[in-house]
């Protein structure tokens, strides 16, 4: 591993996941990998897991099966290269704080445990909020602000972590056109840097437009790769045309039945099938 | 008034800790309440509150007397039960959180009584005093346990300082918490420690039933006097404050009168105050604000019906009588005098014996109000594409709201128009 050349690790490998959520199985052996330096789009119709996937990757839900690496290591080893945005509805805006306070959110972390921020993270606070065009509004309330600069504060506090990956969650979604402008900015930036961003889309029509490497997904993994492999006729007919009716014929089974996705202690061996192990 | 030798001094020094004691528990009790209140589990708190009674009254039997530390212990063991419990019923089973908190806290609160019951008749129980637990007395704190819950509270205090930072984010959004790889569940853990260990000290003041109002209605009230976390704090601490002195002087005087009762209707009055009389959100600054809506689009339509009178009628006068007006738009007599004084007091209308006149700058606002109302029409029309007999009821009301900006956006994307849908011309200022 250390003799590898480090831009060779993936920023990302999703190995073999399967997920549930309320017990419904909604990821099927999802396995892929994500280069470095990339901007992906994770790309699917409603309901297909896109943000299951996202949260299982960042550890806030529990897989069934399979495993995660980030750079090559488990998400605990490289949490402060890693920044996620969740979805602009998950949190309560009415909440009492200022745009500023929620940004300076992003520096939280085990070292400064109890303890106040220092001054290298207000000077990055600054920076994330003129990125995103927030700084003069940075004192006001959280309550007072619209819809996309509820999303640019989401994006300045993911700014602040000073990341190497970022996780969005649907940053795009009810903003208006001078944010959608300002995010694109801000992440083909991010690429500039060499940084890779993975973005939760459902919106096929701006998705070729966004990304350069796309993700298609409908519960399970239709296609993974650069986008001009990835939107093929025939991809997007398998993910967008429609649920495979047997899958989630069994889901809904599993989901009423107590019935366990992975049999427990059950490993993987090696080799391609049951009539080898 | 309590005669004089009922009378005790606010200076008595045994008067002044039992108070400074009661002020020191409210204020850790809102503190800490403040976060339950933010992650909206203020049912939670009144369940954790009735909950602990079991667990004080069993460490009474245990140990025979009430010895604030086994008292605590006790409280905390039950308290953190009943939460685990909820927990394990609302993520568990098909149960919905509400239900799991009713039936935890009656469930807790019914063996609590009937422990409690079960003291009352031994031979101890008159002394023991318990069933101040359920409305609180703050005179009945003895000098050494006061020591005891007071420093405790202070505890809880440091702590929330502490920890500030995490808990507000815990609060505000747990999944990004997690997400940086803080230790929620260590933080959640500590948040709901305080939380019991806040409630044990509280009930010296207030009693088990009425907890729950020391823990939110500080908050709750203080909610309305700011937007931002620190201040909303300060201003809860100091409500708590305030009537916590208020309940234990009153405890002193009256002293066959639980402290509990006063101390959450002072509070209760507090938060009532707050709703209605806070800046910007309470109700009377609301009530305000539409009434001064109200007089501003009265006044507005007065300019403009004398605008449309000098616009409709063949023969030119200068000075219009009031009767002039109400042949334009019918407004209610009173009403009318009432917006023309305003409107001479703002010098935008001349009066002379019962005739009145724009003067020029009055012309040239009764002008814009007519111009935003057309250009709202036309906008209507070749945006929205709405029909030229549906648009006049719609721009009566927005001519009032569009701001300077807004109109300078319309004439620059409807290009400066002559005429409106209805083929009446646009005013505009330098063509008089």
């Amino acid at each position: 591993m250390k003799n590898k050349d480090i831009n060779k690790v993936p920023s990302l490998e999703v190995h073999n996941l399967a997920a549930s959520y309320n017990r419904m199985p909604v990821l099927w052996d999802i396995d892929f990998q994500i280069p470095q330096g990339v901007l992906t789009g994770i790309v699917g119709p409603n309901g297909s897991g896109k943000t299951t996937l996202l949260r299982n990757i960042m550890g806030l839900m529990k897989a069934d099966s399979g495993y995660v690496k980030i750079f090559g290591e488990d998400l605990n080893k490289v949490r402060e290269r890693v920044s996620y945005v969740p979805q602009r509805e998950s949190v309560d805006w009415t909440f009492p704080a200022s745009v500023r306070e929620v940004v300076e959110m992003g520096r939280y972390r085990n070292a400064n445990l109890m303890r106040r921020l220092s001054k290298t993270d207000k000077e990055k606070v600054n920076i994330a909020l003129e990125k995103v065009g927030m700084l003069e509004y940075a004192n006001r309330q959280i309550s007072q602000l619209s819809g996309g600069q509820q999303q640019r504060v989401f994006l300045a506090r993911s700014l602040a972590q000073d990341a190497d990956l970022y996780l969005m969650d649907e940053p795009f979604v009810g903003v208006d056109a001078a944010t959608e402008e300002a995010i694109l900015e801000v992440l083909s930036e991010l690429r500039n840097e060499g940084k890779t961003v993975v973005i939760v889309h459902h919106d096929l029509q701006t998705a070729y437009q966004y990304f350069n490497w796309i993700i298609l997904l409908n519960t399970r993994l239709v296609a993974a790769g650069p986008k001009e492999e990835v939107f093929l006729q025939e991809n997007l007919r398998e993910a967008y045309g429609g649920r495979l009716t047997i899958l989630s014929k069994l889901s809904n089974l599993i989901a009423k039945s107590e019935f366990p996705v992975r049999e427990k202690g059950f490993k993987e061996t090696e080799g391609s099938g049951d009539g080898q192990s | 008034m309590a005669s004089l030798s009922n009378y005790i001094s606010i200076l008595d020094p045994s008067l002044l800790v039992v108070m400074a004691g009661t002020v020191l528990l409210s204020i850790s009790a809102s503190l800490v309440g403040t976060f339950a209140f933010l992650q909206k589990r203020s049912l939670v708190g009144d369940a954790v509150a009735h909950a602990i009674l079991p667990g004080i009254a069993l460490a009474f039997i245990l140990k025979g007397e009430k010895d604030p530390l086994i008292l605590l212990f006790g409280a905390l063991i039950s308290g953190w039960i009943a939460i685990a419990l909820m927990d394990f019923i609302s993520t568990k089973t098909k149960l919905s959180s509400d239900t799991a908190i009713a039936t935890i806290l009656s469930v807790f609160f019914g063996f609590g009584i009937l422990l409690l019951t079960y003291i009352q008749g031994q031979a101890n129980g008159n002394q023991a005093g318990l069933d101040q637990f359920l409305f609180g007395k703050a005179a009945a704190m003895r000098q050494s346990d006061l020591w005891v819950y007071g420093g405790l509270a202070l505890v809880l205090i440091l702590a929330v300082f502490l920890f500030f930072k995490e808990f507000s984010l815990l609060s505000f959004n747990p999944d990004f918490a997690q997400s940086l790889g803080l230790p929620v569940k260590t933080l959640r853990f500590i948040l709901n420690t305080l939380m019991v260990l806040a409630i044990a000290v509280g009930i010296q003041a207030v009693g088990v039933v009425l907890m729950a109002a020391l823990l939110i209605t500080p908050s709750a009230a203080a909610r309305s006097w700011t937007d931002s976390l620190k201040p909303m704090m300060l201003i809860a601490a100091m409500m708590a404050a305030l009537s916590s002195f208020a309940g234990s002087y009153l405890s002193f005087i009256a002293p066959s009168m639980p402290t509990g009762p006063w101390i959450v209707m002072s509070l209760s009055l507090m938060a009532l105050a707050s709703l209605f009389f806070a800046p910007k959100r309470g109700m009377l600054a609301r009530l305000l604000q539409q009434k001064k809506h109200q007089r501003k689009i009265r006044n507005e339509n007065i300019l403009k019906a004398i605008y449309h009178f000098s616009e409709r009628s063949d023969q030119q006068k200068d000075w219009l009588r009031i009767e002039d007006i109400q042949g334009i738009r019918a407004f209610k007599n009173d009403s009318l005098k009432e917006g023309l004084k305003q409107l001479n007091r703002k010098g935008l209308l001349l009066l002379k014996s019962h005739q009145l006149q724009l003067s020029k700058r009055g012309e040239q606002e009764a002008m814009r109000i007519v111009r935003l109302h057309r250009l709202w029409e036309m906008y209507l029309t070749q945006r929205l594409r709405l029909k030229s007999d549906h648009i006049h009821p719609n721009a009566e009301t927005m001519e009032h709201i569009i701001s300077p900006e807004i109109e300078a956006q319309l004439l620059r994307e409807l290009d400066y128009p002559d005429l409106d849908p209805h083929q009446s011309p646009i005013p505009y200022e330098n063509d008089n």
